[in-house]
């Protein structure tokens, strides 16, 4: 790491075989993952998937069992984690105590013994929008405004790799949002590699180029947002971003461009190269927001899946859309969203309705439909009460 | 004393106007207290405020004297005295300093290092407190044993020409500032055990992350987060050491040249009943002390961290 001066560009990650275990598990088996210098990377999953152990390795502050990590082509594998050019925004914030906010900006600076360390963190501050605090400790700041202190704590070294641990999680809803776009503009701007470590699926959706799910210290799917949401690979996938319907059923007939199952006696058929799977018992799935409700059995169309007839369960209503739980006979629960285009819900809990939705919209699973449970849709409006209080629970304990 | 130094640098942060209303009620529970103080510490205080002033009675025996404000008292101990008020200070300062040193790499072992092992903490810890059980009359002893001119060690050094023929260990500076710091290692240790105990080792980790070498997160980030612990340390190290006379003693490890205030003081006034200048040096030490330890716990900064 160059003393005195800062990195001028990103610089690319990569990992090659890491395993890292902890007596009695093992956190990460096998992971290989490049990250090109200036993406936004995302690493989403939930909580003890192993990606904050990625993170944590690539900070220096574990070693891995087995396997190199690489920053910008050197093999930093065997550095400790203050020659790493990796700085990290620590989902505890870890902000010194005993320094002043200014003087925890500048931490860094005055050890890379970099000019006018002072005037640089002034301006880190002004960039989070807390110089007037600059002089105040930190256990004086409210959680977000830490949480601020410690992004400019980090940014203000230029780091070839920035880690995000959480980091937004503290903050309400505004401030995130302006957060989320202050962090695309400096990466945009400095051209940095950002790593960002987060449970929220939105959060990674909105901000990150690439995402990579991980669980169980695998990462499941990667790719670009849109394509993991259109397209994902594993159930797990398909529910932890976003929601889906899946159903499960052999392959009964197959086309030069599709494929069709058969679900209890409905036929569904999804476009070959939107399938993982094409023979055999498989997992297929459509998003939500695709299927459509009737209120008499549409007629028949080779574009589209109809399946029903089933009864809703269950309207909630939540603004721009409203969810639907539609009890299908033999298929199970599927979950509607749609949108709110006209005054009231288009349909009432207990009429009979039909579904539909685009061939082109559905979607096959690489998952071995033994281990792909059925989808089991737990989103009735209590559930959803529920989680959605639990959520805001943990979010107040955090402020 | 050590407390009302203490009290003295608390911050004034405590603005709520709840607490600075005085009832009654608190004044009520606070008196048994305040009595106590008053009778124990208060009277006590003035009457050697008043006996170090006091002046020989005229035509009287020896130890006889007379309330009066002779305050050439303070004088004459100073000139008499004055060596031994300087080693009392070096020697406690320089045992202090030692038990510093051992002590803090012991206390961050069983605090910080040795968390993963609930068994071992517990253990040294233990072994820490142990020597306590042993009067410490006792333990010192043994060292003047271990120290004296027959003893293996004295004899091996010598023959291993360590030691000069007619050297000796007992009765020198260093066999006195040895016992006072092995003495007060304890009283160093568990201070800063506690603090170091709660030392969040997230913040090493943010150091190193933020490019501080081992050295510099030990010096910028756990020496200031340990400060509490340092300054409770030193303080309880240091201000019974300067006031000790029992290593200094040459019933244990001291000799004629190594004499402390706290031996003056006891030869004064149960040998030569010379009970002013016992007094007068007894208020000199305290006054010494008092101001040391303010200036230290102001300067330390640990206000905020306390």
């Amino acid at each position: 790491m160059a003393v005195g001066a800062f990195a001028d560009r990103g610089a690319d990650l990569e990992l090659v075989g890491i395993e890292k275990r902890f007596p009695g598990f093992t956190a990460i088996e096998n992971l290989n993952l490049t990250i090109p210098a200036g993406s936004f990377f995302a690493l989403l999953g939930p909580s003890g998937c192993g990606k904050t152990t990625t993170l944590r390795l690539v900070a220096g502050l574990e070693e891995p069992t087995s396997g190199h990590i690489l920053i910008g082509g050197t093999d930093v594998t065997n550095q400790k984690s203050f020659q790493r050019p990796v700085n990290t925004v620590f989902q505890s914030y870890a902000l010194f105590p005993h320094m002043t906010v200014l003087e925890n900006v500048a931490f860094g600076l005055r050890r890379r013994k970099i000019g006018d360390p002072v005037a640089k963190a002034h301006q880190a501050l002004h960039l989070v929008e807390l110089d007037h605090l600059a002089h105040r400790k930190p256990q004086q700041l409210s959680g977000g405004q830490q949480q601020r202190v410690a992004l400019a704590r980090a940014i203000v070294n230029r780091p070839a790799l920035l880690l995000l641990d959480e980091p937004l999680g503290a903050l309400d809803l505004k401030l995130r949002r302006q957060m989320q776009l202050e962090l695309k503009t400096i990466q945009e701007e400095v051209g940095l590699t950002f790593l960002h470590v987060t449970h929220d699926q939105e959060e990674a959706m909105t901000m990150a180029d690439t995402i990579a799910v991980m669980n169980k210290g695998r990462i499941e799917q990667m790719g670009e947002p849109q394509q993991l949401y259109e397209l994902p690979k594993t159930a797990f996938v398909a529910n932890f971003l976003g929601q889906s319907n899946l159903f499960t059923g052999p392959v009964v007939s197959t086309t030069s461009t599709a494929i069709a199952v058969d679900v209890s006696g409905q036929k569904v058929v999804v476009p070959l190269e939107r399938a993982h799977r094409v023979s055999g018992e498989v997992t297929i799935g459509v998003r939500p927001e695709k299927l459509t409700l009737h209120a008499v059995a549409p007629t028949h169309d080779a574009g589209r899946n109809v399946m029903g007839p089933g009864s809703v369960i269950d309207v909630s209503f939540s603004g721009v859309s409203t969810q639907y739980l539609v009890a299908v006979p033999g298929v199970g629960t599927l979950v509607v969203f749609a949108q709110n285009m006209a005054f009231g819900p288009a349909a009432h809990v207990g009429a009979e309705v039909w579904l539909s939705w685009n061939v082109d919209h559905g979607f096959g699973l690489d998952d071995d439909p033994a281990d792909a449970p059925r989808f089991e849709a737990d989103l009735d409006t209590k559930t959803i009460a529920q989680q959605r209080r639990s959520s805001l629970l943990t979010e107040l304990e955090e402020a | 004393m050590a407390f009302a130094a203490f009290s003295s640098t608390t911050p004034s942060s405590t603005t709520d106007p709840i607490v600075r209303r005085r009832s009654p009620v608190a004044l009520f529970l606070l008196l048994p207290g305040i009595l106590y103080l008053v009778l124990f510490f208060l009277t006590p205080l003035v009457s050697l405020l008043l006996t170090s002033f006091q002046a020989p009675r005229e035509f009287g025996d020896i130890g006889q004297f007379d309330y009066a404000f002779r305050w050439q008292n303070y004088v004459e101990v100073v000139t008499t005295y004055w060596p031994h008020i300087v080693r009392s200070f070096s020697y406690a300062l320089t045992a202090t300093f030692f038990a510093l040193l051992i002590s803090y790499p012991l206390a961050y072992f069983i605090g910080v290092k040795a968390r993963k092992w609930p068994l071992l903490q517990s253990l040294m810890l233990v072994l820490v407190i142990a020597p306590f059980f042993i009067s410490f009359l006792l333990r010192t002893l043994a060292w003047k044993q271990l120290f004296s001119d027959e003893s293996f060690v004295v004899q091996s050094l010598k023959a291993l020409s360590l030691l000069g023929p007619e050297a000796h260990v007992t009765g020198t500076a260093f066999s006195v500032i040895f016992g006072l710091t092995y003495n007060f290692i304890p009283f160093m240790t568990l201070p800063l055990y506690t603090t170091l105990e709660r030392l969040d080792v997230r913040y090493l980790e943010a150091g190193s992350d933020l490019y501080a070498s081992p050295f510099h997160v030990f010096r910028k980030v756990t020496i200031p987060l340990s400060m509490p612990g340092i300054v409770a340390g030193t303080l309880l190290t240091f201000i019974p050491a300067a006031g000790d006379y029992i290593n200094a003693s040459r019933d244990f490890l001291g000799g004629t040249g190594t004499q402390m205030m706290g031996n003056v003081i006891e030869a004064n006034f149960l040998v030569l009943q010379n009970f002013p200048a016992a007094a007068a040096l007894s208020i000199i030490l305290m006054t010494v002390i008092l101001v040391i330890v303010s200036i230290y716990v102001k300067r330390s900064g640990t206000e905020e961290l306390l």
